[in-house]
């Protein structure tokens, strides 16, 4: 279908009709609050406020290195991550003997949230950037190997059986059914990854450094500047969208199976 | 007993409409259902058979025509048919409710309506249980028995209502054939005892020869009935019917009707499954 | 393509136990069965009997705990390419095209290549009607052409045995009468030589050669009917008094087993026992 008329149809569209009220009353309720001083919610700046300083920040050097210096540190951290992650799952669930030496010691790793590996990374790292990309890389790398993990054990066993049957090596069987049957799994992986190292570069900058988009909201409630805080807010939501959906955008081109019913 | 009611489905006409994408599931379906009558349903999957039981049901509207019980309005455009216990579905999947156990889930039906005191209804459900050999996973819940014990518990929730008509969309589908051949036995001695009206939807032929009065083939959507097939096999009926001249015959004709349908939704693309 | 290139597999005193929890679980006990070269056996038991666990050993997926598996004469073990498998519900590779999946054994055995690969592929689909879909994934073919996509997938290897594990399960019956007609027609083209699990009575005989009715478990072979009807095999002959009597001396064999396997507690069936007691 044409995007023109997909779009005329979702336009059309009860459902959407009903979202885009509920979020017009949102705003609206939200605008009143912080006009007339409602208690406690009338603490938060209002969304002309916010606008407004979005317009601000939306022209400063500054706000645009903001998000320049956290990409920077969400993508060294989780392509080294995968970089990693992915030979280390697909060995592990491959091989028994690799699963059952290294399976112990990522289990008694990964309770440790990320976040409580801040103070020791900047404590062991020469840099705060590289104690950030760290814990940034901690985020997403246990979640990457363990759902290749899951998604080689999970593999239907008629796959392998039928590949048995129709004359696969071992090899074969490594490259031609366990990848791509894990593949699906690895994306999803990838994009739940995605979703922590935000969460922990955020929080990580807050701690432990003077730049990104983490400071830069601290920095709005530091100087009592609370547009401020709400325009980092934003930024930081939508740079996890965006991440997640390039991630899903390129995950689909190498699933072209799974999008095609 | 003989309680069951006539239905009748007057140019019966579904169009469902998602998202402005019509689509006529039934297209002035009409069909006679006597008294007590033991009718089944066969057509090629996604043809329309669920849409006509979910609207005698009173789940969907109808879009034009009209269903009458016992000669009583039951669902015509604007005034859909309510859900009622005097018509009782039993479901695909099942849907007795996990968090009662058996005895609680075959006394619901009553107590909802309160027709009956609680020690009534559970005085009857007993009595239900037991003619239906379940006396003794009265007390378990759903999810400690086996699937096919379930179908049963639920057929005798049905049954505890009295209803006057029976509506039973693909109840065997999980079973094997084998197996099927005694699900059969069961359900025909649940039929004798009450004889209800069956309306029961199923695309396994033996099935529906085995256990019909009459068999409805309907069309590819939009559905429509094709052919009405009088089984004037003899009741009761045990497995060796199965290897009956009339019975292959009756197979045959069956086959023959339902074939050039699914051909036609075969090359019209449809899905199978 | 070569017609007849049937081998003939022979199960010895098969035997096959599972050490279980609650202790051993006889599955399968002293099971003796020839598949004739180009013949079609049909076998037939209650569910949960262990016919599934007879096409895993005769398919080398399982080692048995007791008896061979001669395949002309030589001794087999584990999985190969000359005895090879049709699923039930289909086991093609998600991941791969109609075109891929029926490609690749002979492309992973460095058997064919390029275009004679191509035009082999090609050649097999158009025999099951799906050269117009060789560029689709199995999540867009319909049930039926899936089916298709498998036998075709397991017949490019021209395998001595074809063991077929009720590969029809879960189609609805009209699509599964066609599809069976498919399959009856692509057998009696090429022949080969095919074991058929199946629950359904009217299709195993329309199917067979011989008839194989399997006890409730431990599986081992009830009796063996011999189906002589004559070839091509059409819809007709269900009405035939040879047919009949044969259907009906196999459904009374069958439904001893079934009430067989009820009082024992076969899956998903015990539930009727009750039912059934009451009626008998």
């Amino acid at each position: 279908m044409p995007i023109t008329k997909r779009l005329t149809k979702a336009l059309k569209s009860v459902a959407l009709r009903r979202g885009l009220i509920s979020l017009a009353l949102f705003f609206i309720s939200w605008e009143l609050c912080a006009r007339f001083q409602v208690p406690i919610l009338g603490a938060i700046p209002a969304p002309t406020e916010v606008l407004a300083s979005l317009a601000h920040e939306i022209v400063s050097g500054y706000y645009w290195r903001s998000w320049g210096t956290s990409l920077a540190r969400i993508l060294t951290g989780f392509v080294i991550a995968q970089i990693l992650g992915v030979p280390l799952g697909l060995l592990l669930g491959f091989s028994r003997k690799a699963k059952e030496i290294v399976f112990p010691l990522i289990e008694i790793m990964r309770p440790v949230p990320p976040l409580a590996w801040v103070p020791v990374s900047v404590v062991f790292w020469p840099s705060a950037e590289m104690s950030m990309i760290f814990v940034t890389f901690l985020g997403a790398f246990f979640t990457v190997v363990l759902n290749i993990v899951e998604g080689i054990a999970a593999i239907d066993v008629r796959y392998l059986r039928a590949a048995a049957s129709l004359g696969s090596t071992r090899r074969d069987i490594f490259w031609r059914v366990m990848l791509p049957a894990s593949l699906p799994s690895v994306l999803v992986g990838m994009t739940v990854g995605m979703g922590i190292t935000w969460c922990v570069v955020v929080a990580a900058e807050m701690i432990a450094t003077n730049t990104g988009l983490g400071y830069l909201t601290w920095r709005g409630y530091v100087a009592g500047e609370f547009p401020l805080i709400v325009v980092g807010m934003l930024s930081i939501g939508l740079a996890g969208y965006l991440s997640s959906a390039l991630i899903r955008r390129i995950g689909l081109h190498f699933t072209p199976w799974l999008s095609s019913q | 007993m003989g309680n069951g009611g006539s239905i009748s489905v007057k140019e019966a006409t579904k169009v469902y409409d998602p998202d402005g994408a019509k689509v006529l599931a039934l297209d002035r379906c009409s069909l006679e259902i006597g008294p007590g009558e033991f009718s089944v349903v066969v057509g090629p999957s996604g043809c329309g058979k669920t849409t006509l039981l979910n609207a005698i049901a009173g789940f969907h509207e109808l879009t034009a025509g009209e269903i009458l019980l016992d000669g009583q309005t039951l669902s015509s455009p604007g005034k859909p048919a309510k859900p009622g216990s005097d018509r009782i579905v039993v479901f695909q999947n099942g849907a007795l409710f996990p968090w009662m156990t058996i005895l609680e889930n075959v006394a619901f039906g009553p107590l909802a309506q309160k027709k009956m005191t609680v020690p009534e209804a559970r005085e009857k459900a007993l009595k239900t249980l037991e003619t239906m050999g379940l006396t003794l996973i009265a007390q378990d819940y759903p999810g400690q028995i086996s699937s096919g014990m379930r179908r049963r518990a639920e057929i005798a929730r049905a049954m505890m209502c009295e209803p006057k008509v029976l509506l039973l969309d693909e109840p065997f589908r999980a079973l094997d054939a084998l197996t099927k051949i005694v699900a059969h036995q069961f359900l025909m001695e649940v039929y004798d005892a009450q004889k209800p009206t069956v309306f029961f939807i199923t695309h396994d032929l033996d099935e529906a020869i085995f256990l019909a009065s009459k068999v409805y083939v309907m069309t590819t959507r939009p559905a429509s009935i094709k052919k009405i097939l009088d089984v004037t096999l003899p009741r009761p009926r045990d497995y060796r019917l199965l290897a009956s001249l009339e019975y292959q015959r009756l197979k045959a004709e069956c086959q023959d009707a339902v074939r050039e349908e699914a051909l036609k939704a075969f090359s019209a693309g449809e899905r199978e499954m | 393509m070569s017609v007849g290139i049937g081998g003939r597999l022979e199960a010895r005193n098969l035997a096959k136990t599972y050490e279980l929890k609650s202790g051993p679980r006889e599955v399968i006990s002293d099971f003796n069965l020839t598949l004739e070269p180009d013949t079609l056996t049909v076998v037939m038991g209650p569910s949960g009997c262990g016919k599934s666990a007879l096409i895993n050993l005769l398919a080398g997926y399982e080692d048995p705990t007791g008896g061979e598996i001669y395949l002309d004469g030589k001794r087999v073990q584990g999985p190969g390419p000359d005895r090879l498998v049709v699923f039930q519900e289909t086991a093609l590779f998600p991941w791969l095209t109609t075109f891929e999946n029926v490609a690749y054994g002979p492309k992973i055995r460095k058997e064919l290549k390029g275009a004679n690969l191509e035009r082999t592929v090609l050649d097999l689909l158009k025999l099951v009607g799906l050269e117009e879909f060789r560029d689709k994934y199995p999540s867009q073919l319909s049930g039926g052409m899936q089916r298709r996509a498998e036998l075709a997938r397991a017949l490019i290897n021209q395998p001595q045995a074809t063991l077929l594990d009720e590969p029809f399960r879960g189609l609805d019956a009209l699509t599964r009468s066609l599809m069976r007609d498919y399959y009856l027609d692509l057998f009696e083209k090429r022949k080969g030589t095919h074991l058929f699990v199946t629950a359904e009575l009217d299709e195993g005989l329309t199917l067979a050669d011989s008839l194989v009715i399997v006890t409730n478990r431990p599986a081992t072979v009830k009796k063996i009917l011999k189906v002589d009807l004559p070839r091509p095999r059409v819809e007709a002959i269900r009405a035939e008094k040879e047919y009949l009597a044969l259907k009906a001396e196999a459904l009374e064999l069958l439904h001893e087993e079934a009430i067989k396997s009820f009082k024992a507690g076969g899956l998903n069936s015990a539930d009727f026992v009750g039912a059934y007691a009451a009626l008998a």
